[in-house]
């Protein structure tokens, strides 16, 4: 049973960075904007982020830079695609290629110049990104370490992912945002600015990577600097969109389970089943692909990608 | 819409307008003056980082050429993102999104590697066919798998192909694992060297996989241009009603191209295993599959400006690791390089395929 309570607590930890991309990429392709820069928005916020809270030694400073560089990764996407309509498939994998080089650029850069020889987040800062203890209510057994012993990232993640489904689903930008990604053509021809919500969209959706990337590089490598730190999970955020259905609510459940397979290899009682760890690492996109064979087979329009995803609007087209 | 943001920022009244067909020429010039500009923009990179970007360049330029060694380390490296740029071409011909040229590498790579590790007593012409054989056909099957659900479901190629991708990963650290774990490594997770016996030859002092490489040049550019079949692709690609009105079978011609696409993309997987890595690495495809698409992109789908342009990429990555032990700029230097030259390049394309009218008709937005 305790085994089963830090399986799930685990699982919360290592689905919190997807979430953040999840979400960021639901946005993206919500505006008709596939894009495939999510692993590099995230390294982006990852740098900015942690380089942020290492010079300024403060938790808020670093979240604003995170989000602020993974938008301004954005920025560049979305005056490719949006106002030079450039190929999506190709600027994406171009920002990604990108925001990973910089961003390991940068820390070599600066661990070239630390006296060290390595970057590690100042005390301060690693106190307010640990694991809370609510005194009371942490203490509750079994809830108390399943709801209230994260750190403060994880209560984030789940507080935007449900603010951007109300803002999808309940409010009229976030149904503009939507008749975009379906049809810009007609939501140009109700009055609808495409391309300003477009750019916002794809901002908003670039920042929130960022604070995903903040997640890997301050809270998985422990507050010390590593290359690589999002490692793969920008390009599992993209998977984990079709396996939420392009909703960010389902994003919530989505990344607790694409979470659990990450670190389901640690936690299989080896006498049960012993499966490859390979095996565990290609869980997520394993069930992603079948599910895009089944919603295809399906014809489920209500799992489906938004209809212009990938295609860039050109008004004299329509 | 966009014209509506350029206006705002011009203060003047254009719009934006689909240029009729564009001189080669001009539309050269073009792609030349972002690449200027990119450098330009790299250089000011290079400059805020504290180093002077003519010696930067000037060391870039010189470590891909400067001794046969390292002509040769830049042929090197050109080879598989050669190889599988012509494979993606294939498919992008056909407007079929193959993002999954990592995994098709991957999986060629696998297939071939089957044979240099479990049957390489063959005599050693016959092996390296068998195992180009294989390369071809582990790519091509599972390049066959998303063509297979677009043409009977609909099944959108585009994510579908990037699933593919990182289960062939995780196949291969499967096989590195567990079947095909070297038992002389001493516990360190790796497949062993294949023998002597399984690897490439080398001509000049690189492997063959070059001369591959320029063969397929030629295959793939005849084939597009001159063949029935290169015929059928455009057709697809640009109506599959037109296509069956005409008498083809899309399906068919969409099954048989990816085929084709993902076994070019095996064979590079097979020339690097073989030729370069001589043995199977979980980085036998290591990103080179989604470089291949820019490459393919940037060349505008040509298989002969394909050669110039993957080229190009390698000298910009030997020339990098110069760099880095010249100056100390570390090698993620050319990621960044490579990002900025792209995004220069790809927001020039816009002034090849449109212009800004001035005038016309005023429109509400």
């Amino acid at each position: 049973m305790d085994m089963f309570i830090n399986f799930l607590v685990a699982a919360v930890l290592a689905g919190t960075p997807l979430l953040f991309g999840t979400v960021g990429e639901i946005i993206n392709e919500k505006a008709g904007h596939l894009n495939l820069g999510v692993e590099g928005m995230m390294a982006i916020g990852a740098c900015a982020g942690f380089m942020a809270g290492y010079r300024s030694d403060s938790l808020i400073i670093a979240v604003i830079a995170a989000f602020l560089a993974g938008a301004a990764g954005a920025l560049i996407y979305a005056l490719l695609t949006v106002t030079f309509m450039a190929d999506q498939n190709v600027t994406g994998l171009t920002l990604t290629i990108f925001g990973c080089g910089i961003s390991n650029f940068i820390g070599e850069y600066n661990i070239a110049r630390s006296e060290t020889g390595n970057l590690k987040l100042p005390e301060h800062i690693t106190s307010q990104i640990r694991n809370l203890n609510i005194p009371g209510l942490s203490d509750i057994p079994v809830v108390g370490k399943l709801l209230f012993s994260y750190n403060i990232f994880v209560y984030f993640g789940v507080v935007i992912a449900i603010i951007v489904f109300i803002y999808l689903n309940k409010t009229k930008s976030g149904l503009n945002l939507r008749t975009i990604g379906e049809n810009p053509a007609a939501a140009d021809a109700v009055g609808i600015h495409v391309a300003r919500n477009k750019y916002i969209s794809l901002l908003i959706g670039g920042g929130i990577c960022g604070i995903g990337g903040a997640y890997c590089s301050m809270i998985i490598c422990g507050g010390v600097w590593m290359s690589d730190s999002v490692n793969g999970l920008g390009w599992i955020s993209v998977a984990l969109v079709i396996f939420a259905a392009w909703s960010p609510l389902k994003a919530i459940g989505g990344s607790l389970v694409f979470g659990a397979f990450s670190v389901l290899k640690y936690y299989m009682p080896k006498s049960v089943i012993t499966l490859p760890n390979a095996f565990y690492d290609m869980l997520p996109f394993l069930i992603t692909a079948l599910i895009l064979v089944i919603t295809s087979v399906r014809k489920n329009k209500g799992r489906a990608q938004p209809a212009s995803c990938g295609i860039n609007y050109f008004r004299e087209e329509r | 819409m966009a014209e509506s943001a350029v206006k705002k920022a011009v203060g003047l009244h254009v719009r934006i307008a689909k240029r009729a067909e564009l001189g080669t020429k001009k539309a050269v010039l073009i792609r030349l003056a972002s690449v200027l500009a990119a450098l330009i923009a790299g250089g000011i990179f290079i400059l805020i980082i504290g180093y002077n970007p003519f010696p930067v360049y000037g060391t870039i330029v010189k470590g891909a050429f400067s001794t046969a060694m390292a002509f040769q380390a830049t042929v090197k490296i050109m080879i598989p993102l050669l190889i599988s740029a012509l494979g993606v071409t294939l498919a992008f011909k056909m407007k079929f999104w193959n993002i999954g040229a990592e995994g098709q590498i991957i999986v060629g790579a696998i297939f071939a590697s089957y044979f240099a590790l479990f049957h390489d007593d063959m005599p050693h012409v016959l092996l390296i066919i068998i195992m180009l054989a294989a390369g071809i056909i582990g790519g091509g099957l599972y390049g066959l798998i998303p063509a297979f659900f677009k043409a009977k479901f609909n099944t959108n190629e585009t994510l579908f192909t990037l699933m593919l991708n990182y289960i062939a990963l995780n196949i291969i650290v499967w096989l590195r694992d567990g079947a095909w774990a070297d038992p002389e490594s001493g516990g360190f997770p790796k497949i062993a060297r294949f023998s002597a016996n399984a690897q490439l030859d080398k001509v000049f002092g690189v492997q063959i996989g070059w001369i591959i490489g320029l063969v397929l040049t030629a295959a793939v550019f005849v084939y597009l241009r001159y063949t029935k079949h290169g015929y059928e692709i455009s057709v697809v690609s640009e109506s599959h009603a037109t296509a069956r009105y005409a008498g083809m079978d899309p399906k068919k011609i969409m099954l048989r191209t990816m085929f084709l696409s993902g076994a070019v993309c095996g064979v590079a997987g097979m020339v690097q295993a073989t030729g370069s890595d001589m043995t199977l690495a979980t980085s036998v495809a290591g990103g080179v599959g989604f470089t291949a698409i820019i490459v393919a992109w940037l060349a505008q789908l040509n298989p002969i400006v394909i050669l110039i342009v993957s080229f190009l990429f390698a000298v910009l990555e030997k020339g990098s690791s110069v760099m880095q032990s010249t100056f100390g700029i570390s090698t993620y230097c050319a990621d960044v390089l490579q990002g900025i030259i792209l995004f220069f390049v790809l927001a020039g394309e816009f002034f090849v395929r449109y212009k800004f009218v001035a005038g016309g008709k005023e429109s509400k937005s």
